[in-house]
């Protein structure tokens, strides 16, 4: 075949793991991986994290992070073999045959030199072109790219440009030497959603108009869907399903990529306000001592027995601020928490046993919300012990219900947190918040840090619990995808304020306000051809303002 | 449980040097201060070691030094280990003004190099063992003070430690049981070079002759009145030099070895 | 006014204030703790009235307040008092010994200082293998091994038995500068010994911490040769680490000479300092109490600097 770019046949990739105290262990991270890829083509690569994906991408530049190695099948980059490919020879293919689009762009780019000679670079090292042309191909791209003042925008330095300006400016900088393939590592998650999509589009565009082939690797089916021609499903190192991008979204074969395909879509029916709402908001504005600017304003909300009520915003949209006024560790400055038909005391200290036992929080890092000193057993047990005073084997006794409940079971109980994978982790955390018999529940991004087969069966979780236990839930999160699978009422914040709240119906039907439209608009649906429809649908719209 | 060939190393000479410490005038072959030969006489059966500067017995006056060698290490050890780490877990929970004195205060007495700050007190004080644990001990808990603190911080910052918070915790359960448990092994480690260092400050004291005073001696004081053999081809002043450098070196690969095992350790169940 | 100056005058502001306070605490210590400056001097047989003469001659009946306010005027203007011992004025015999002791610590940092750098750097080139494994079993064995016994062991073996340098650095106005490099030639190799292990491995650790950034990576994936990408990316990252290693360093040295002036009897500001402890003459040790403050504060000072003009954000702000 004339136009193979890319053949990777078989590929093996270990490396040496250093487990404390034992001696070192050679492990597998990919096993007998194959995948041909056309030049102008796209392949992506998905699966989560862990399954080997990333390494996949850097091997069609012969180069294993750490300790990583190629160790057995062939890479073979315009018909040649790379794998035995070192030193100079090896170095030039890379930055000039092959680039690299990193994850976290604002860590990839030297904060010490600009922009335009980081871009330039790689293109004068191997001598692909004069200073003066590269220059000229760089600000092309910034054009091409969206950048705001294209001309100019290589003289800055990394600190002085936005996130989602340094991410299209690190795929200026893959693209500038005129590769023939590019890799891009998670190129769009660190961004918010509403930035991601512009990227997207961006990076999708320069795809087509350079013609270079690409190897795009994310965790997320949706996002792959819109930019690839064929995508290969992977787990632990392994291909699971390989196959164009159409068969693998609407006709997948394996039941691993079934459960990818249809993840969040969990079908919630959404419950009616209730004339007494456990949870009310009053008025509340807020902001962290030593600052000038509020970051909540005038906030009202209201959260029903029973009900969950998701606060979706994007970072720094004071979301997770007001889960810190509620549980009293930030006393607003103005407004009230109306809890159980009680105004609650602005500070946490203040507040009675009571109050603190009715409203348990759930944290995003599972990890880190567990003191890696205590087993599962002391960790659910105290909050019995503390509140209801149960001992010995009363106190063991409900344990092993709670664990039930979560669906671990009494074999856990005597684990430390460091012995549990990221969902049981998730799973000990409610059974902690569970345990005090609380009224409301605040849930700040608890699943966000969760693989999405794993988030799913958390979302899940809370919802049977919210049945048998008619628990309320405050909801914090920036995935609109999991505010559809459990929401009955929806506040969405913005720059620290409310701008759209009502129940899940009314929110998620138009007419829109600017902000909610643009956040809906931009959640990446599971279907092919969906970028291009937003795209284009935003700019007939602003083409008929 | 395999102990690593350098910790057991480490092992043998630190148990060696206290046992030593301990029993001293049971297996020193001859008092402290007794002349009991010509000076700087070559090493012979009768003393294993020679004879020092004005004929004792050099080691059975190592065996009483390295007595007062590690007996003012070990209090000093214990002065700076819980004043600075009782302070700096206070500090770090109460945060505040409190936090702000003690941590600003700290910042000025270690603006001045530990050795000089010494000597300045030491030129009015007299010299006496009581004083020297002092001025070490309370000198060198700044540096635990800034470690127990800075781990304490990040400890307290964890959404556990909010977890046990917003719960209604005391101080009491919050210091003690979840901050405590998980600070416990760096400041462990950290005790160990503590040690290490109050061996090297007590015998450079001694050394500089500001430290132990004749005619008691630590291993500093006895290289001191063994030093001008050196120039005449006597290493009498190297024994004591290397006994300090043999114990430092050894408590130092424990103490590695003590940390390795706990972090190793950390959140695990038998190891 | 820049944030760049703003930082700097912030800093060096700070730096005063900390000297200033430390100038109290040097005082306060020798004069405010319960030992008794006349009582030292003079012994436990002391007559009161001989005490009580020497209290009134060396002022310590008039309120600590002023007499700290004297002291400090004084050391301000140069004037350091005079020594109780000799009568001699501290600030002229100071000046002599401080040149001594600068003219040490500057060869000895003139050694030590690339020759850690460099060897850091080879720890890092060999990461893992026998060099790096080497330097950190050295760095182990030399934080644990007192200044004085690397003294004796080198003036013992190269000073006594091989006899290539002398075991006593004597130097006097007059010498040559060849004859007075050979007499401070032990002194410095022990400096140099003291400070290497140290500064290596801290030099080890900053270029690794830089060379681990994700910007080196996308360096690497560009194809740079080794040397291009130490020399473009990784080298105007790890200046402020590597300054800031080499300051404390020469901080540690300026401790480091205090015991090393006595190992080898040089007539430099350490041993003076020393010798005034012994004879509990205050007015010196307050003098060199603060000279020995003041640089150790203005080396951290200078670090700080450092730090503040390389970095890129304050350099170019938003």
């Amino acid at each position: 075949m004339a136009d193979t770019l890319l053949e990777i046949k078989n590929l093996k990739i270990g490396a040496t793991a250093y487990p404390p105290g034992e001696p070192p262990q050679e492990i597998t991270i990919v096993d007998g991986v194959s995948l041909t890829l056309e030049k102008g083509k796209v392949l992506g690569l998905i699966g989560e994290s862990g399954a080997g994906k990333s390494t996949i991408g850097l091997s069609a530049m012969n180069y294993g992070r750490g300790g990583v190695r190629l160790t057995g099948g062939e890479v073979l980059l315009n018909g040649r073999d790379i794998r035995p490919l070192r030193g100079g020879k090896m170095r030039a293919i890379r930055g000039a045959e092959v680039t690299y689009v990193a994850q976290s762009a604002a860590a990839a780019f030297n904060p010490a030199k600009k922009l335009m000679e980081q871009i330039t670079e790689a293109a004068l090292a191997h001598g692909r072109c004069s200073k003066r042309e590269a220059e000229e191909r760089a600000v092309t791209l910034f054009h091409k790219l969206g950048l705001p003042e294209p001309e100019t925008f290589g003289n800055r330095y990394p600190h002085q440009v936005s996130g989602g300006q340094l991410q299209r400016a690190m795929t200026a900088l893959a693209l500038c030497p005129e590769p023939d393939l590019v890799i891009f590592d998670e190129p769009t998650t660190a961004l918010d959603v509403t930035t991601q999509i512009d990227v997207l589009a961006a990076i999708k565009d320069a795809i087509r108009d350079t013609g270079v082939a690409a190897l795009y690797i994310t965790h997320d089916l949706a996002v792959v869907a819109q930019v690839s021609d064929e995508i290969m499903v992977l787990r632990g190192g392994k291909t699971v399903e390989y196959g164009t991008c159409d068969q693998i979204i609407n006709n997948p074969q394996e039941e691993y990529t079934q459960a990818l395909v249809s993840v969040r879509s969990i079908e919630h029916e959404e419950k009616q306000p209730t004339p007494e709402p456990v949870l009310r908001v009053e008025g509340v504005t807020a902001r962290y001592s030593g600052t000038r600017f509020d970051v909540l304003e005038t906030i009202n909300v209201d959260l029903h027995p029973g009900q969950t009520l998701a606060v979706v915003g994007e970072s720094g949209s004071g979301k997770s601020t007001l889960a810190r006024v509620i549980t009293g560790l930030l006393p607003p400055r103005e407004g009230s928490i109306i809890f159980a038909g009680r105004t609650l005391s602005p500070d946490m200290p203040s507040r009675s046993r009571e109050d603190l036992r009715e409203l348990q929080m759930i944290y995003q890092m599972a990890d880190v919300a567990m003191n890696p000193r205590q087993t599962v057993g002391t960790i659910i047990g105290r909050p019995l012990e503390f509140y209801f005073g149960l001992k010995g084997k009363a106190k063991r006794q409900r344990i092993i219900e709670l664990l039930d409940e979560i669906e671990l079971g009494e074999g856990f109980i005597d684990r430390y947190p460091a012995e549990l994978s990221g969902g049981q982790k998730q799973r000990v955390c409610i059974a902690r918040a569970l345990a005090a018999d609380p009224k409301l529940i605040i849930c700040d991004e608890v699943t966000s840090a969760l693989d999405p087969l794993v988030a799913d069966g958390i979302l899940k979780l809370l919802l049977s619990l919210q049945k048998r236990e008619d628990v309320a839930y405050l909801f914090i999160t920036h995935d609109l995808a999991t505010v559809r699978a459990i929401a009955d009422s929806i506040a969405v914040m913005y720059k620290g304020r409310v701008v759209r709240y009502g129940t899940k119906s009314e929110v998620l039907s138009p007419p829109f306000d600017d902000y909610t439209d643009l956040l809906l608009s931009s959640v990446p649906e599971m279907k092919l051809g969906w970028l291009e429809e937003v795209i284009e649908h935003r700019r007939m719209e602003s083409a008929g303002h | 449980m395999r102990v690593p060939f350098a910790a057991a190393v480490g092992l043998f000479f630190t148990a060696l040097y206290f046992l030593a410490a301990i029993f001293a005038p049971l297996i020193a072959p001859y008092g402290m201060a007794e002349v009991v030969g010509g000076v700087w006489e070559p090493a012979s059966a009768e003393h294993w070691l020679g004879t020092d500067n004005i004929g004792r017995d050099l080691l059975s006056r190592m065996i009483y030094g390295g007595r007062t060698t590690i007996f003012i290490a070990a209090a000093a050890t214990v002065l700076s280990f819980t004043t600075g780490a009782v302070l700096g877990l206070l500090a770090a929970v109460l945060g505040g003004w409190a936090d702000q004195a003690l941590s600003r205060f700290v910042d000025l007495i270690m603006s001045i190099p530990t050795l000089i700050f010494a000597l300045v007190v030491l030129s009015v004080m007299p010299v006496t063992l009581p004083v020297l644990v002092l001025v070490m001990g309370l000198l060198d808990s700044t540096r635990v003070y800034r470690l127990a603190r800075a781990v304490a911080v990040d400890i307290n910052v964890m959404d556990f430690v909010e977890a046990a918070r917003l719960r209604g915790e005391g101080r009491g359960w919050i210091i003690f049981r979840e901050i405590l448990p998980n600070a416990l092994s760096p400041l462990v480690a950290e005790m160990g070079l503590r040690f290490i260092f109050m061996v090297l400050f007590v015998s450079t004291l001694s050394f500089l002759g500001l430290g132990i005073q004749p005619p008691a001696a630590d291993w500093g004081g006895i290289v001191k009145e063994n030093k001008d053999g050196i120039i005449y081809g006597i290493p009498a002043a190297l024994v004591p030099a290397i006994a300090i450098a043999t114990l430092a070196i050894s408590v130092n690969l424990v103490a590695d070895w003590v940390l390795n095992r706990t972090t190793s350790l950390k959140g695990g169940r038998g190891g | 006014m820049g944030p760049i100056a703003r930082l700097l005058a912030q800093r060096i502001a700070l730096g005063l204030l900390l000297l200033f306070l430390v100038s109290i605490l040097i005082f306060a210590g020798t004069q405010i703790l319960p030992g008794d400056v006349a009582q030292s001097i003079l012994g436990q047989s002391a007559t009161p009235e001989a005490l009580a003469n020497l209290r009134a001659e060396l002022g310590l009946n008039e309120p600590a307040l002023s007499r700290y306010f004297d002291w400090l005027g004084g050391a301000l203007t140069g004037d350091l008092g005079t020594a109780l011992t000799s009568g001699q004025d501290i600030a002229g015999q100071l000046w002599t010994r401080m040149g001594n002791t600068l003219f040490l610590a500057f060869w000895a940092a003139l050694v030590s200082v690339p020759l850690a750098i460099f060897l850091g750097l080879l720890a890092v080139r060999y990461r893992e293998r026998w060099p790096d494994k080497l330097i950190s079993a050295v760095t182990l064995a030399s934080i644990s091994v007192p200044e004085f016994l690397i003294g004796y062991v080198l003036m013992f073996f190269v000073g006594v038995q091989l006899g290539w340098a002398p075991s006593v650095s004597t130097i006097y106005d007059g010498m040559s500068l060849g004859a007075k490099l050979h007499a401070i030639a032990l002194p410095v190799a022990v400096l140099t010994l003291v400070v290497l292990a140290h500064m290596m491995r801290m030099t080890r650790a900053a270029i690794l911490n830089v060379m681990q950034s994700a910007y080196i990576e996308t360096a690497e994936l560009k194809g740079l040769s080794m040397f291009t990408i130490i020399r473009r990316h990784a080298f105007p990252n790890a200046i402020a680490p590597i300054v800031n290693v080499v300051m404390l360093n020469l901080a540690y040295l300026v401790v480091g000479v205090v015991v090393i002036e006595v190992v080898f009897t040089y007539p430099g500001m350490g041993q003076y300092l020393v010798d005034h402890v012994s004879k509990r003459d205050v007015p010196v040790v307050q003098a060199c109490g603060l000279i020995f403050a003041a640089v150790y504060i203005g080396l951290n000072l200078v670090a700080d600097i450092v730090s503040i003009l390389s970095n890129p954000r304050l350099r170019h702000p938003k």
